[in-house]
């Protein structure tokens, strides 16, 4: 190769700096804010715009705000901004609203058990995911209850506990049926079951017909001892087939039957029990703690609902999708105030005369319900992506459905609606603001309420009140919102490139 | 071996057959749904006859004897029920026209400033739509109405911009007077738009034929603007206004708009455009660099671009959840009860309070806002068939 001629380069040019209006700051703003002559107006007038929002809000939030005082007087001078000794001194009440003073510590516990309880959950990299939720989904919710109210629930407790011993007796004569499967089971059952049927046979005939056989001890139904005495008997027998045969399927079958039967009495008796907490009626409630009552019955109610009518929505069986299928679109379609309307006012109609709940309860109930729709669509949205050859592949293995449910599909589009899940608890919370309409004090009402206090009254009372509670609830919807999108992209990693 | 060679099919016990299965539970859920309703009706009977009350629509013709602020059809306090509930459902069709027109109007030009180049439009647009979409409507609607509204000053020292008074009592405005010879103005805006129309498939089809583009959108926007003007002016201009007037104690005169009216429609706008600026971001985001890109090597300008390709595939993602807003923007109106906007939720609320009966008032609740979704859905499945793309 001849290298002599002369207009050929031998060695690279030196590299240039980019032209100083391209690069660094000066760069960026040229690019990003002046780019034209329209555009630079439209950056002058939004700059100005901002600044007059910013000055505006920060000047009356900070610098003219009004920062400490016992009274109205400290607020009512002229020209003054927000009147934060209002805040200081109603806060706590926004937190707990009239829950008693002494008694604000089980509202604390509550809050510091969920959130020691939700935050694990929330973080992906922690174990123990399924018994985490579990604590949320079940204990968390009975703890809170028996916490908040006082417990020392009167209830039938004897008829419950009877009613639960026979009916795990029951389902003890019927356990061999699902261990050695149908044909097997029934052979082995026979005389357990044949015991349980004379039972039911016996307090069938007592309750409807009046049947009693004469008296052995004094005060105790001998119908009634003889039958379940014959419950039992039929339950062992099926107890005592699974363990002669010694069969490995017999153990899940075996622990979901006894955790079920003493998970039921244990929340009887702790609901029956006297911790010596003293009784705090609903109506005390408010402020946060009702806001979050609310939203956390909705989200815990609607999660188990909501799937159940998103399967139901998609199932063969016409009258379960229709009924799924009407059962959302109703409640989707009507706003949330209706509901709360119809849970206060139309809901006493349609109970047994003599029951009532408060008026919280019959919220809630409304709540569940209508959450339960939104939820059921936003688990349908999750079902929809799991591909059809999952189910396929399941019904091929031999799995009947509810394990094809539970072991492929659900923990696949559970996972991607997480998403979803959050979002509807954002609008949730947000919606909690409604029950103040029918006559509740969530956090909204319960500041709204506190402009009322004479020793308070002043211009600018109701717009710190309302600037806060704006703010708190943003805190909270922010925060939910930016979770739910680092959620998102924490699942979307598979699709990226 | 004899089992293997068996061609019959084997025969499955009834208990594990799947129809026999899928019959037995659709059995018991209709048992289950029926003890329900039976049990249901049986409790609200007994509680109605122990109330001495009875299910009927018999109240519908009764006299109210209530004011309401305000209607759009004739009421006074001696008209029925019935008409009460009848002026709080117009009363809530015009929150929701008013509410979509602005909702959209504010919530496209949000959403199109978040993909703004210009670094302060966009981060203005973010922030908007980030702070309103997290606090509660019922909170921005008491904030409107009890922190912005209520505190501007009294008729007496009314804000008046040219013939506009803005003070607590609401918002009065001029109105016009049509008399005589006005309907040629009418006449002129029908025109207009006939014109208009015309004038685009004129347009449209010397494009096919020629290849010459014509200015049709803005021209036949002229039209329609100008043609009503046109027509009252040969008619010799037959409008007078009602201007409002500051009385010794009030303003009289012109249209008044209610501050709980005002309150509702900012609220409900405001909060709804930020839910309609994602939906438009992501609809624009969502047509494929591709496209545009293909555009551009056609030879198109930026403004063929946009209207001739990112647009009409923008909208065909748009619109489907932008219905859907529409129709929470319509169910979300109902909270008008709270600061007593005479909607149809708060009519049928007073109506519920003076004569007790709740079962009847929820239905006709239940039925207005289920029909209106129904119709909601209906439309978007209606669009969603008619944009479906096309494939092999």
């Amino acid at each position: 190769m001849d290298h002599s001629l002369a207009y050929v380069r031998t060695e690279d040019a030196p590299i240039l700096k980019p032209p100083a209006n391209l690069v660094g700051v000066r760069g960026w703003i040229m690019a990003n804010l002046f780019p034209n002559w329209s555009n630079s107006i439209l950056t002058i007038l939004a700059a100005l715009f901002a600044y007059w929002v910013l000055s505006n809000v920060l000047g009356w939030a900070l610098f003219r705000a009004t920062w400490t005082g016992e009274s109205r007087d400290a607020c009512v001078v002229e020209g003054a901004g927000a009147c934060w000794p209002f805040v200081q001194a109603k806060f706590a009440q926004w937190i707990y609203g009239f829950y008693p003073i002494d008694q604000r510590w089980r509202v604390n516990v509550c809050f510091f058990v969920g959130a020691a309880a939700l935050i694990p959950l929330l973080m992906p990299s922690l174990p123990y995911k399924k018994w985490n939720a579990l604590f949320l989904l079940f204990a968390f919710p009975l703890l809170a209850l028996i916490l908040l109210t006082g417990g020392h629930f009167s209830f039938g407790f004897g008829a419950f506990i009877s009613f639960v011993v026979q009916f795990l007796a029951i389902v003890a004569a019927f356990l061999p049926l699902s261990v050695f499967g149908i044909e097997n089971g029934i052979k082995s059952a026979k005389p357990g079951l044949i015991l349980v049927a004379v039972g039911l046979v016996l307090r069938v005939l007592s309750y409807a017909l009046g049947f009693e056989l004469p008296a052995i001890f004094d005060g105790v139904s001998t119908t009634y001892l003889m039958a379940l005495l014959l419950m039992l008997a039929g339950g062992a027998w099926g107890i005592l087939q699974i363990f002669g045969a010694g069969n490995q399927a017999s153990r899940p079958v075996l622990r979901a039957w006894l955790f079920g039967g003493a998970g039921l009495c244990l929340v009887a008796v702790l609901l029956k029990w006297d911790f010596g907490l003293e009784y705090v009626e609903t109506s005390q409630w408010g402020g946060l703690l009702v806001t979050l009552v609310v939203a956390v019955t909705g989200i815990v109610f609607s999660l188990p609902v909501g799937i159940l009518l998103a399967l139901g929505r998609r199932s063969d069986m016409p009258i379960v999708k229709y009924f799924s299928i009407g059962f959302i679109e109703i409640w989707r379609g009507v706003p949330l105030i209706t509901v709360l309307f119809m849970a206060s006012y139309m809901l006493p109609l349609f109970l047994p005369p003599g029951t009532n709940f408060d008026k919280l309860t019959r919220v809630l109930i409304g709540i569940a319900l209508f959450s339960s729709a939104y939820m059921a669509e936003v688990v349908r949205g999750g079902l929809q992506a799991i591909p059809k050859g999952q189910i396929e592949a399941a019904q091929a293995l031999g799995l009947p459905y509810w394990n094809t449910m539970n072991l492929i599909v659900l923990p696949q589009a559970l996972r991607i609606v997480i998403p979803g899940i959050v979002n509807s608890f954002i609008s949730l919370f947000k919606d909690t603001t409604l029950v103040t309409v029918v006559g509740l004090y969530d956090l909204m009402g319960i500041v709204i309420a506190g402009f009322a206090d004479a020793k308070w009254a002043s211009a600018q009372t109701a717009p710190t009140g309302y600037f806060t509670a704006a703010l708190l609830f943003w805190v909270f919807c922010f925060g939910m919102s930016r979770y739910s999108q680092y959620v998102e992209r924490r699942l979307n990693t598979g699709h990226k490139r | 071996m004899s089992a293997f060679d068996d061609t019959r099919t084997p025969r499955v016990p009834f208990w594990n057959d799947p129809r026999t299965r899928s019959i037995a539970v659709q059995l018991i859920m209709v048992v289950a749904l029926v003890a329900v309703g039976y049990e249901l009706y049986v409790n609200a009977s007994a509680n109605l006859a122990k109330l001495g009350k009875t299910f009927g629509f018999d109240f519908w013709d009764k006299s109210a004897g209530f004011d309401i602020s305000q209607s759009l059809i004739p009421y006074t306090s001696s008209s029925s029920y019935g008409t009460a509930i009848i002026v709080g459902f117009w009363n809530t069709l015009l929150i929701a026209c008013f509410g979509i027109l602005f909702a959209t109007l504010i919530g496209f030009t949000v959403g199109i400033m978040r993909l703004s180049k210009n670094w302060l439009i966009s981060r203005i647009a973010t922030v908007y739509v980030e702070t309103i979409r997290n606090i509660p409507l019922l909170l921005q609607i008491f904030i409107w109405y009890g922190a912005v509204l209520k505190p501007l000053p009294g008729p007496k020292q009314a804000l008046n911009v040219g013939g506009f008074y803005l003070s607590n009592r609401g918002l009065n405005m001029p109105a016009p007077i049509f008399e005589g010879a006005a309907w040629m103005g009418l006449a002129g805006l029908v025109g207009g738009i006939v014109g208009a129309i015309l004038l685009r498939r004129w347009a449209r089809a010397r494009q096919l034929a020629t290849g010459e583009a014509f200015p049709y959108i803005s021209v036949g926007f002229a039209l329609i603007v100008f043609m009503p003007f046109l027509g009252l002016l040969l008619a010799g201009w037959p409008v007078t206004w009602d201007v409002p007037v500051l009385g010794a104690f009030q303003l009289s005169g012109g249209v008044t708009v209610n501050p709980e009216f005002i309150a509702l429609l900012i609220a409900l706008s405001v909060y709804t455009a930020s839910f309609i600026a994602e939906i438009v971001r992501a609809g624009i985001q969502a047509v494929s660099h591709g496209q545009t890109e293909a555009a551009g090597a056609l030879g198109l300008r930026q403004s063929s671009i946009t209207r001739l390709v990112t647009i009409p595939q923008a909208m065909r993602i748009i619109i489907p959840p932008l219905a859907s807003q529409y129709l929470n923007l319509t169910k979300n109106s109902s909270l008008a009860v709270a600061i007593a906007y005479p909607d149809l939720v708060a009519m049928g609320g007073t109506v519920l309070n003076q004569t007790g009966k709740a079962i009847e008032i929820v239905l006709i609740w239940m039925i207005v806002y289920l029909s209106l979704s129904l119709l909601t859905s209906s439309f978007m499945n209606w669009y969603n068939s008619r944009m479906k793309l096309v494939e092999r």
